[in-house]
């Protein structure tokens, strides 16, 4: 139900979505906010403008190597919904030196594990192998950034692979149907409101030529960034990078401009109802600035809110309509904060056997109510402040977790030093900021209101 | 104090291919006799446990399924003198990630923690595993849950098609009933059911505890007598019968008006401590267990763009053994993407892998096994898992010679003892074009 949903070419969506990217990275120090860093990389750009972000993890002899374009599913031209998503699985079909899958059958050769995903905002893809292997997997990373050879003869078959990946995720399930279509009316113009993946009639036009020319208009190094992180240095990442992604010349790559979205002025309901559904659910979805779109002072309260409203089995929405008041099975909150041009803060429920929707749904906006009336308490505050810090010593725990970090902020507007500096932020949120931005986020006319219901079959 | 009371029985050297620091895995024995195996990692104020005791949902009693998933869902909600809120509470206000769940040969539990919330983390899960309170609210609030995902999973094609291929494999056994249970079943459970499962079924004789992170064996020995202590010595628990998986050559269609056919389908397979077992692995990665490059990937979706994914796995269980796969895509293909895949089960089992597939799947399998070790929950479930499985503590050492013993022979040997297209049952959910079942639907 986020916005950012990735597509992977073989299923391993990137679950970080923009709150759990937010819960990452939190604070190791508190007592000196100035001086924390959290992930502590080393960052350098190549002469022609390609970002390197390298992150030392010495827990294995293993390294992560991501490329991450600065370009998604929001890029595309209209009518040509999904070809973003449609060129990541291209990707592995071959250059002018390699055959269609041969990329793949050297790095399993060696042990490696690899893959692919696009949101709307970035395209990525990744190897993790042993450190030994890095120069391996670099080279033909780079090759396939310039060299991308495609004709229908392997083109056409994917596509078909395309629309089985979208029957899947989607045609196959009444609850993702029911997101496509709150994302569709959650944004009037701006192009978050596609799916991903592309309609299907969409997909369906998709081409050898649609793919190429987003290519040719995207993938360049100075549209994208290099993120290695594992049992290598700096200085390792730097002559490897220079030899293999530095002799590619930079080239002139659009700027991303997106459609911008007008005032919205009316709250939208979207009901699904479907024989497939037996246990229904409730999503109220509100329009809501992201890091990078919007003033610090807005959106870090927006996290702390998601922690105190959210978090977990004592978090206010799960004791009240689940605990308390015995009216749900589950209930939370989510705030998706890493869109280049907005987020998203949305509120879930859905009831328990024999409980009417209707009853969910009007405590679930009493509490919402509540929020913007009372706001939170210090106290509150102070505890989630806490579990956020806890969050980001755990974030350092995988091998996976800062890259995927790095990748998102990087390709959508923030900066490694609004990375780095996280703690410093959330450690300064006050109760009197989170009612403030719970306030001017959770507007009625910024909302849609999404219902999963079943439907007894004919 | 401690440091006498336990053993360092063993440390692994794994040359260049991972770091001993990494992997050196320790026996720790407490002065109360609970054993559990250590990986010392500080780099991180962090410490992951896993743990398993043997026994999980098929020793549900008939008309009680469910009992131990619904179990490992409650004892975490209220133990000892705190309620529900208060235990979730020292759980949340600590960044303390508790959690338990049922399989069906065991029942496991994790703890994630920071070194400073430690002690607290041990005494929730003590108490969680001695003094769990079943009070009304969580029970009824967690009996919901339970069935709300039940009613969800009735109408998830690929639920129902796992679930009708079991009950096709286990008719009269209990690993063909459904481990969250049945409607009926979960809404008869009561209090006593889930003390009696406590008090008979988390021992100590069948526990098995894996630990990473940042505490000596001689902190941990402590832990470990504080925490498990209070267990009692013995389980009491019932047979679970060896069975061989029934339903060979079935077809059977789950009608269902979604535009893509879910595919399940597989036959008896070879248990872990089969003689084949590695050479069996190694030939499933070539058939398609290899993600970019196994034979089903290849023939399905690279060449005719028939699905998104294909795939075969082996699964081992402890009274039992499957090999199984799947397979999506749209209903009028579902006919033609099942005769590639009987095409490729019948090839593999008659040739075996060539030579240059059987080096390339292990080069892969042995290059990759350091990917494992990419986090701490992941390492500490591998400890478990080597101890449950009884794989010796030197696993992690002997695990690629494994792999790399493997010969020709071997691998041709274990497709034709693994591999049968004819046996082959297999469950459509959707609208196939053109198949119709041959069996009757089974039952639960």
């Amino acid at each position: 139900m986020r916005l950012l949903l990735g597509c992977s070419r073989h299923g391993l969506a990137a679950r970080l979505a923009g709150s759990m990217l937010a819960l990452a990275f939190a604070a190791l120090i508190q007592t000196d906010p100035a001086a924390a860093r959290v992930f502590d990389p080393e960052t350098f750009t190549l002469d022609n403008g390609m970002q390197v972000v390298v992150i030392t993890n010495r827990r294995a002899p293993i390294v992560t190597h991501m490329v991450w374009y600065k370009v998604g599913a929001a890029d595309e031209s209209p009518g040509e919904s999904g070809n973003a998503h449609f060129l990541e699985h291209l990707l592995f079909k071959g250059t002018k030196t390699l055959g269609p899958g041969e990329f793949s059958e050297i790095v399993a050769r060696n042990g490696g594990q690899e893959n692919a995903f696009t949101s709307q905002d970035y395209t990525a893809y990744f190897q993790t192998v042993a450190r030994d292997r890095l120069e391996i997997v670099m080279r033909h990373e780079a090759d396939r950034m310039v060299n991308l050879v495609l004709t229908d003869e392997i083109v056409l078959p994917e596509r078909d692979v395309v629309l089985e990946e979208r029957r899947s995720r989607t045609d196959n399930s009444p609850g993702a149907q029911l997101g496509e279509m709150m994302n569709a009316v959650a944004y009037l113009n701006h192009p978050y409101r596609m799916p991903v993946i592309g309609w299907e009639h969409e997909i369906r036009a998709l081409n050898t030529q649609t793919a190429l020319a987003f290519y040719r208009r995207w993938y360049a190094p100075n549209n994208a960034i290099l993120i290695v992180a594992g049992d290598v240095s700096g200085d390792e990442v730097r002559s490897l990078a220079e030899k293999y992604y530095g002799r590619i010349p930079a080239r002139s790559v659009p700027e991303r401009r997106r459609l911008e979205e007008p005032p919205q002025k009316a709250a939208r309901r979207v009901i699904l109802k479907s024989p497939q559904v037996r246990q229904p659910s409730l999503t109220i979805r509100y329009l809501a600035p992201s890091i990078s779109s919007a003033a610090p002072e807005q959106t870090y309260p927006l996290e702390v809110l998601e922690e105190i409203v959210g978090g977990g089995a004592t978090s206010r929405l799960y004791r009240s309509l689940v605990v308390e008041q015995g009216l749900a099975t589950s209930a939370g909150a989510g705030y998706s904060s890493g869109g280049l041009d907005s987020g998203t803060f949305s509120f879930y429920a859905s009831p328990r056997p024999g409980i009417g929707i209707e009853k969910v749904e009007q405590a679930l906006r009493t509490e919402i109510a509540g929020l913007v009336k009372d706001g939170v308490s210090e106290a509150e505050v102070a505890l989630a402040r806490r579990r956020l810090r806890a969050s980001a010593i755990y974030a350092r725990d995988s091998l996976s977790t800062a890259p995927n970090i790095f990748g998102r902020a990087l390709t959508s507007g923030q900066s490694v030093e609004d990375v780095e500096a996280w703690p410093e932020r959330i450690e300064a949120v006050t109760a009197a900021q989170v009612g403030a931005a719970a306030r001017a986020t959770l507007l009625d006319v910024h909302s849609v209101t999404g219902l999963l219901l079943p439907e007894p079959t004919s | 104090m401690m440091i006498r009371t336990f053993l360092c029985a063993l440390v692994l050297v794994f040359g260049a291919v991972l770091p001993a620091q990494a992997v050196e895995v320790q026996r720790v024995v407490s002065p109360g006799g609970i054993e559990a195996w250590l990986v010392e990692d500080h780099g991180n104020p962090i410490l992951s446990m896993d743990l398993a005791f043997r026994g999980g949902s098929a020793l549900n009693p008939q008309g009680l399924e469910g009992l131990a998933n619904m179990t490992a869902s409650l004892i975490d909600e209220g133990a000892g003198d705190l309620d529900s809120q208060a235990f979730q509470g020292a759980l949340e206000d600590h960044s303390i990630s508790l959690r338990f769940s049922a399989g069906q040969d065991s029942f496991s539990g994790e703890v994630f923690t920071l070194s400073e919330n430690r002690e607290l983390a041990f005494k929730l899960l003590r108490l969680a595993l001695t003094q769990p309170r079943f009070d009304a609210e969580p029970v009824e609030r967690i009996r919901a849950q339970i069935q709300a995902g039940i009613a969800r999973s009735a109408e998830n094609p690929n639920a129902i098609a796992g679930r009708t291929l079991r009950g096709l494999f286990f008719p009269d056994h209990p690993y063909g009933r459904p481990g969250a249970g049945t409607p009926e079943s979960v809404a008869a459970i009561a209090v006593s059911d889930m003390r009696g499962f406590v008090a008979r079924r988390l021992a100590r004789d069948t526990l098995a505890i894996g630990v990473v992170g940042d505490i000596s064996p001689a902190g941990l020995a402590k832990l470990l007598d504080e925490t498990f202590s209070d267990l009692p010595a013995t389980a009491e628990n019932g047979a679970v019968a060896e069975t061989v998986p029934q339903g060979d050559g079935a077809l059977i269609v789950v009608e269902k008006d979604v535009p893509q056919s879910v595919v399940a389908f597989g036959h008896g397979g070879l248990k872990r401590d089969d003689p084949d077992y590695y050479a069996g692995y190694v030939v499933n990665y070539v058939l398609g267990g290899g993600g970019f490059s196994s034979r089903l990937y290849e023939e399905v979706r690279e060449k005719r763009g028939l699905a998104y994914s294909v795939y075969s796995y082996l699964s081992p269980l402890d009274h039992s053994a499957l090999v199984m796969g799947g397979v999506a895509t749209q209903n009028g293909r579902v006919a033609t993407s099942l005769d590639l895949i009987r095409q490729e089960w019948r090839r593999m089992a008659e040739e075996g892998p060539s030579e240059t597939e059987l080096d390339n799947a292990k080069t892969y399998l042995t290059g990759s096994f350091p990917l494992r070790f990419s986090s701490s929950g992941r390492i500490s479930g591998m400890l478990v898992g080597m101890q449950i499985q009884n794989l010796g503590i030197d696993y992690l050492d002997r695990r690629n010679s494994l792999i790399e013993a493997v010969t020709l022979d071997d691998a041709k040997r274990a497709a034709k003892r693994l591999y049968d297209a004819d046996k082959l049952a297999v469950v459509i959910v959707g609208k196939p074009n053109g198949l119709v079942s041959n069996r009757e639907m089974p039952k639960s």
